[in-house]
């Protein structure tokens, strides 16, 4: 159960960041992970009325509001028109329309939680996030950080010709996943790149990164040893849903089938 | 703390503590369709609309909806009794617990959703549980309401 002393909806980000200064202090999301803790909070600070609930765009970036509902992500189609149907399926498997109209960007990104889709999801795009006080770092950066006291405001994404697929496995419809990852190709620096993140190891989603070139007709074993090789990069554990071998199982046939299916796009 | 905001259509100020949550505030309010079911932010049970979106009331904290729109199965009786005729007819529910939320979802996804195939009704759905059917009943009342609908129009 959660208390709350005192509830502030934030005029300003200067203000956010004042309130959350106080140890006992939080910043809210959609509410959805927070209210099933156990917490005293002293000031909560809402973020609603930073305008903070738009995806943007300009010539070199998307920049996603903190406060943007998952299903704002799921629908946009300027995301859909960039990267595929890949956004909307990390997304589209949590939980119900209700929740993610409800769940926030911001919340599972600033949350780093090991079960997230759309840390999976992002972290494999040229994504950065916005702080208040701590200027805009990579997501990869962020995401290895502990929490701090700091407000995030935006999660950007740097655009680029990528190739973006994304795939999760759940024990039944709606539940947190088994494991999931997100493959990501694209010309970097004039050399083809390729980003692997897999997620709900059940540890937070990790990115790794190789300087492949994959010719189009490569053969089915050389792609097979490509996602073992990736597979291994990771390290997994083991709960209820799925014990560690098998989740690395899991990802290997993922990530096999990731890479087949954007090297069959061509 | 005071907290003004449209419930049903009618314009009300309510005394709540920092942290109430929605749910409860409506049922206090009279609206005694929106339930908790499942305390996991999980079952849709407690599904009501806020500025038209279908949203979990379990998980709203009723101080952040001051200046917003909240509609309740009550604020949309004639509509929620003319589909709940249709769930009736299939025998779809054994207790019933679980339609006031479910019937909410419905009737948003009909506003959201031009002419639904089945995958996609039972993606916008998914977060509607139900604990003693096998959603057999709710699909096709579901599709025989939208006929229903249809032929309407026309």
């Amino acid at each position: 159960m959660i208390t709350i002393g005192n509830y502030v909806k934030a005029k300003t980000p200067e203000e956010a960041y004042e309130l959350n200064q106080a140890r006992n202090s939080r910043v809210m999301g959609g509410m959805m992970w927070m209210r099933l803790g156990n917490a005293r909070i002293k000031t909560l600070i809402d973020l609603s009325e930073l305008g903070l609930d738009q995806i943007e765009e300009t010539d070199h970036v998307f920049k996603i509001g903190a406060m943007c509902t998952l299903r704002q992500l799921e629908q946009c189609e300027r995301l859909r028109e960039e990267y595929g149907d890949g956004i909307a399926e990390a997304v589209r498997h949590i939980v119900g329309v209700q929740f993610r109209n409800q769940a926030t960007v911001g919340g599972s990104i600033y949350g780093r939680f090991g079960f997230s889709d759309v840390l999976t999801a992002l972290l494999a795009l040229d994504t950065f996030v916005e702080l208040y006080s701590g200027g805009i770092i990579r997501l990869s950066e962020f995401v290895n950080r502990r929490p701090d006291k700091d407000i995030l405001l935006s999660i950007i994404i740097r655009k680029g010709k990528r190739k973006f697929r994304y795939e999760s496995v759940r024990r039944t419809k709606t539940d947190f996943p088994v494991i999931a990852c997100a493959v990501v190709t694209g010309i970097v620096h004039g050399r083809e790149s390729w980003y692997f993140t897999v997620g709900a190891r059940p540890m937070k989603a990790a990115l790794v990164e190789r300087k492949w070139q994959i010719a189009k007709d490569v053969s089915e074993g050389q792609i097979s040893a490509y996602a073992k090789e990736i597979a291994d990069e990771f390290t997994y554990g083991t709960n209820m849903r799925g014990s560690a071998e098998y989740r690395r199982h899991l990802a290997e046939v993922l990530i096999r089938r990731a890479i087949c299916s954007i090297l069959a796009e061509g | 703390m005071e907290v003004q905001f449209v419930l049903n259509k009618k314009q009300i100020r309510v005394d709540v503590g920092t942290d109430a949550i929605l749910l409860n505030v409506l049922r206090d309010q009279g609206c005694k369709s929106v339930k908790c079911g499942c305390e996991t932010t999980n079952c849709g049970l407690c599904t009501v609309w806020i500025d038209g979106k279908s949203r979990l009331s379990c998980s709203v904290l009723a101080a952040s909806v001051a200046g917003h729109e909240i509609t309740t199965l009550e604020g949309v009786e004639k509509e929620a009794a003319e589909f709940g005729a249709f769930l009736a007819d299939e025998g779809a529910e054994q207790c019933g617990f679980c339609s006031p939320g479910f019937i909410m979802n419905v009737l948003a996804m009909l506003r959201e959703l031009d002419n639904p195939g089945m995958e996609e009704i039972k993606e916008y759905l998914a977060g509607n549980l139900c604990r003693c059917t096998g959603y057999m009943g709710q699909l096709r009342a579901i599709q025989k309401y939208l006929e229903y609908k249809k032929g309407e129009m026309e």
